[in-house]
């Protein structure tokens, strides 16, 4: 489960017949109330959540497979017991996320098409290779990390169903946070080498991790009128700081270092200074320039069109099924 | 690529008994071309770590509910009787296990 979420679309005029309806879903949003599917909704809240979910739906499965790539060479049996768990795990995900999406109007082929067509975004994360098993770990300590930072005030999200699929997401995802840190110990209290790997994979995934809570609070435009209507309930600025503090502490316990030279205890604050995040490299690997975004692309199509004669053979199967019922009711 | 076979599979509404002794309760749902995949389904989906012992699919379009923009007006009819909750009731001192 990931973060990053693009929350564009401002809010705007429904004309005069929706102001009763407009006062009422004002209402339920002061008293922070949840908006449930057949409630009457703003356009622009119903556009901004289906573009946040479908973004959100769309990391879960394409977020598969950088970890799909270490099952067939996770190095023993428990470890890729545990990996083909996790994948499974981010499937689901992307089911309940999908389903979410659905209750505002949508349908699922229609958002995995806009996905296809490169026309709805997944987190920038997933577009950095995992090049050894060591990235497994780090995947899971820090992007699965600061994917549950981001996640965790969803749950409270003014929306019902994308809420009630975050308590379930959330519930499953602490799983993977600990299988991530559990890999990156033992490799750090392994040979030199282990610890060396351990070292460049968290020095690889650190700031592609910190960009996940998105655009620093100046330049997040949107943000305001998430804020507003209860989908977001915390900046981007105030969850990276929070991850960063939380994260410096348990690479302590690692044994390991995280890549800034800027980082500091802040006293006053009682924060940790950390250096400044590239933001040109975060804005490269979202516009399509990131080490594989054509790949991850690619692979996601290919294994839609592959899975295409299952679809087929389930939906036969079911008319068949059905032809023989009506066949002996008659 | 011709993807028609998957659009139009029905929507089910998947509701899952936790252990013996509470009522199902509604947990999400899922497409599926017919119930014994729905099924199958919603226990990978929904049940993956022991979350029950009994599952029930239900073709969402078989649910019949009100219309929320009626709330006030249908749920009306039991905001005017106080008199159903038992805090409505004077009980003298002294009477007991009432």
């Amino acid at each position: 489960m990931y973060g990053n979420y693009d929350t564009g679309t401002a809010g705007g005029s429904d004309g005069p017949q929706d102001q009763d309806a407009q006062q009422r879903f004002d209402q339920l949003i002061t008293a922070d109330q949840r908006i449930e599917p057949r409630d009457w909704m703003p356009d622009a809240y119903r556009k901004t959540l289906i573009r946040q979910i479908a973004q959100h739906a769309h990391s879960e499965i394409i977020g598969m497979q950088p970890e799909g790539n270490w099952i067939t060479r996770a190095p023993s049996l428990r470890r890729k017991a545990i990996l083909i768990a996790k994948v499974q795990d981010e499937a689901g995900h992307g089911l309940y996320l999908y389903c979410a999406a659905e209750t505002l109007g949508i349908d699922r082929e229609e958002l995995l098409d806009l996905l296809h067509a490169g026309k709805q975004k997944y987190s920038s994360i997933f577009n950095y290779p995992t090049l050894n098993w060591a990235d497994v770990g780090a995947i899971g300590w820090l992007v699965d990390g600061a994917a549950i930072m981001n996640q965790v005030p969803l749950c409270r999200c003014s929306y019902g169903p994308y809420a009630r699929a975050m308590v379930r997401i959330c519930k499953e995802e602490s799983f993977h946070q600990r299988q991530g840190f559990e890999i990156l110990h033992t490799l750090s209290h392994g040979t030199p080498d282990q610890k060396a790997m351990a070292q460049d994979a968290v020095n690889r995934y650190w700031w592609p991790s910190l960009m996940m809570f998105g655009p620093p609070d100046e330049e997040s435009s949107h943000s305001a009128q998430s804020t507003a209507w209860g989908i977001k309930r915390f900046s981007n600025d105030e969850l990276r700081q929070r991850f960063v503090d939380m994260t410096v502490a348990q690479a302590e316990v690692l044994g390991l270092t995280v890549p800034d030279e800027d980082l500091r205890w802040n006293a006053e604050r009682g924060h940790y200074d950390f250096g400044a995040i590239d933001w040109d490299e975060f804005a490269r690997v979202i516009r399509g320039d990131g080490p594989c975004n054509a790949e991850r692309l690619h692979r996601r199509r290919q294994a839609h069109d592959d899975g295409a004669w299952v679809r087929e053979a389930a939906q036969a199967f079911a008319e068949k099924h059905a032809t023989q019922q009506e066949a002996r009711a008659s | 690529m011709n993807d028609d076979s998957k659009r139009g599979w029905p929507l089910w509404e998947v509701f899952v008994r936790a252990r013996r002794g509470l009522a199902h309760q509604h947990v999400g749902s899922l497409h599926a071309p017919d119930g014994t995949m729905a099924l199958r389904n919603a226990r990978d989906v929904y049940t993956r770590r022991g979350e029950g012992v009994s599952i029930w699919v239900v073709p969402s379009a078989a649910i019949v509910a009100n219309n929320p923009d009626e709330k006030d007006s249908f749920f009306d009819p039991a905001a005017d009787k106080v008199y159903r909750h038992p805090t409505f009731y004077d009980v003298p001192e002294g009477a007991k296990h009432l």
